[in-house]
C-alpha cells in the first residue's frame, strides 16, 4: 500500500527492511565529494599523506559515505524533504584502493515507528567487507 | 599546543548570508550519488510540494564546515587537523532546504572535553533564514588525538 508510489506509515512494522543497495566509491568519486563539499582534507586523495598519518591509505570522507547511505532512504521514502533528521558515528574508516574501488554495503530496517509524530526511524546497517562502518546510523522520516 | 577546553560554550554569531544554488545542489547530490530527481528537477521537487529543488539530507555539511572553521581552523583553538579523526555528525532538519534559500549560521561550541589525552570537540551549528527561522542544526564531534600518539 502506498500515496502515489510512497510508503506509509501504518503498513510498516518494526524489524522490517525496506531497502538495501551497494554502492562503489574510487578515487575519482573522492575528488567530486572534496570539491562539492569543501573538505579538502588531503588523506582523502593524497597516498602520501594518509599513510604519513598512520591511515591504511586514502579513505573515504565519513561524511561522503554518510551522505551516500541515506539516498536508499530518501528513494525508499520518495521525498528528500521527508528526512527530518539523520545521524551516525563514523566507526571504521573506509579505504579506497587504486585502481580499484570499494563497496558499501546499505540495510535499511524500520527501528522504530512514531505514530504521533508520523515517523518511522529508519536504521541503516553500513558496511565493508562484512565489518561496520558506520555505527547508530538512524535516519528519521515523516510519513503519511 | 594541547585543545583549548575555554572554548567550551563559546558561540560565534551568524556570519554571512550562504545562498543554495541549483548548480550546488547538483554538484552534491551527483557527488553523493543521490538520483532521487526532486535534487535536479524542480518540476519533479514541485509536484512533491516544493518551492524549488531539494538539498540532500546532508548537504547542510557544506553550509556547516564553512562556519565550524571560524572555530576549528583557530591557531588559539589548538586543533591540528593531522590529527583529527571525525567522531559523529547529526542533522535535524526543521524543514527541508531549497535551492534560492539565503542561510546564516550560528556556531556554538557545545563541548571540549579531554579523557586519556583523546581531545573531543563537539560543534553545533544553527542555520537559519534571514529573518531568523530555523532551518537546520548540524552537530558535529571530532576527535583529536594526542601530539605523542601516532
Amino acid at each position: 500500500m502506498s500515496a502515489g508510489g510512497r510508503p506509509v506509515l501504518a503498513d510498516l512494522e518494526v524489524g522490517q527492511e525496506v531497502a538495501r543497495r551497494t554502492i562503489t566509491v574510487d578515487r575519482a568519486r573522492l575528488v567530486r565529494y572534496a570539491g562539492a563539499s569543501g573538505d579538502f582534507n588531503p588523506i582523502h586523495w593524497n597516498e602520501r599523506v594518509a599513510t604519513a598519518v598512520g591511515l591504511p591509505g586514502v579513505i573515504a570522507h565519513g561524511m561522503w559515505t554518510m551522505g551516500a547511505a541515506v539516498t536508499v532512504v530518501v528513494d525508499w521514502a520518495g521525498d528528500p524533504g521527508a528526512v527530518v533528521d539523520y545521524q551516525t558515528r563514523f566507526t571504521r574508516p573506509v579505504p579506497v584502493p587504486d585502481p580499484g574501488e570499494a563497496s558499501v554495503d546499505v540495510v535499511a530496517t524500520v527501528g522504530a515507528l512514531d505514530a504521533e509524530a508520523g515517523t518511522a526511524r529508519i536504521d541503516l546497517m553500513v558496511s565493508v567487507d562484512g565489518s561496520r562502518v558506520l555505527g547508530k546510523a538512524q535516519a528519521v522520516v515523516r510519513l503519511s | 599546543m594541547p585543545v583549548d577546553t575555554s572554548f567550551a560554550g563559546r558561540a560565534y554569531p551568524p556570519g554571512d548570508v550562504y545562498v543554495v544554488s541549483r548548480e550546488k545542489l547538483r554538484e552534491f547530490a551527483e557527488a553523493t550519488g543521490a538520483t532521487h530527481p526532486a535534487h535536479t528537477d524542480v518540476d519533479a521537487a514541485r509536484a512533491l510540494g516544493h518551492p524549488d529543488v531539494v538539498a540532500p539530507p546532508t548537504f547542510a555539511v557544506v553550509i556547516a564546515q564553512r562556519t565550524e572553521a571560524q572555530y576549528v581552523d583557530d591557531p588559539a583553538a589548538g586543533i591540528d587537523f593531522g590529527r583529527v579523526v571525525h567522531a559523529d555528525e547529526r542533522f535535524t532538519h526543521h524543514r527541508p532546504i531549497h535551492a534560492g534559500d539565503r542561510l546564516r549560521t550560528a556556531l556554538h561550541v557545545d563541548a571540549v572535553t579531554q579523557r586519556a589525552g583523546l581531545s573531543m570537540v563537539t560543534t553545533r551549528c544553527e542555520i537559519a533564514d534571514e529573518d531568523g527561522t530555523p532551518v537546520a542544526t548540524v552537530v558535529s564531534t571530532l576527535a583529536v588525538r594526542p601530539e605523542d600518539a601516532a
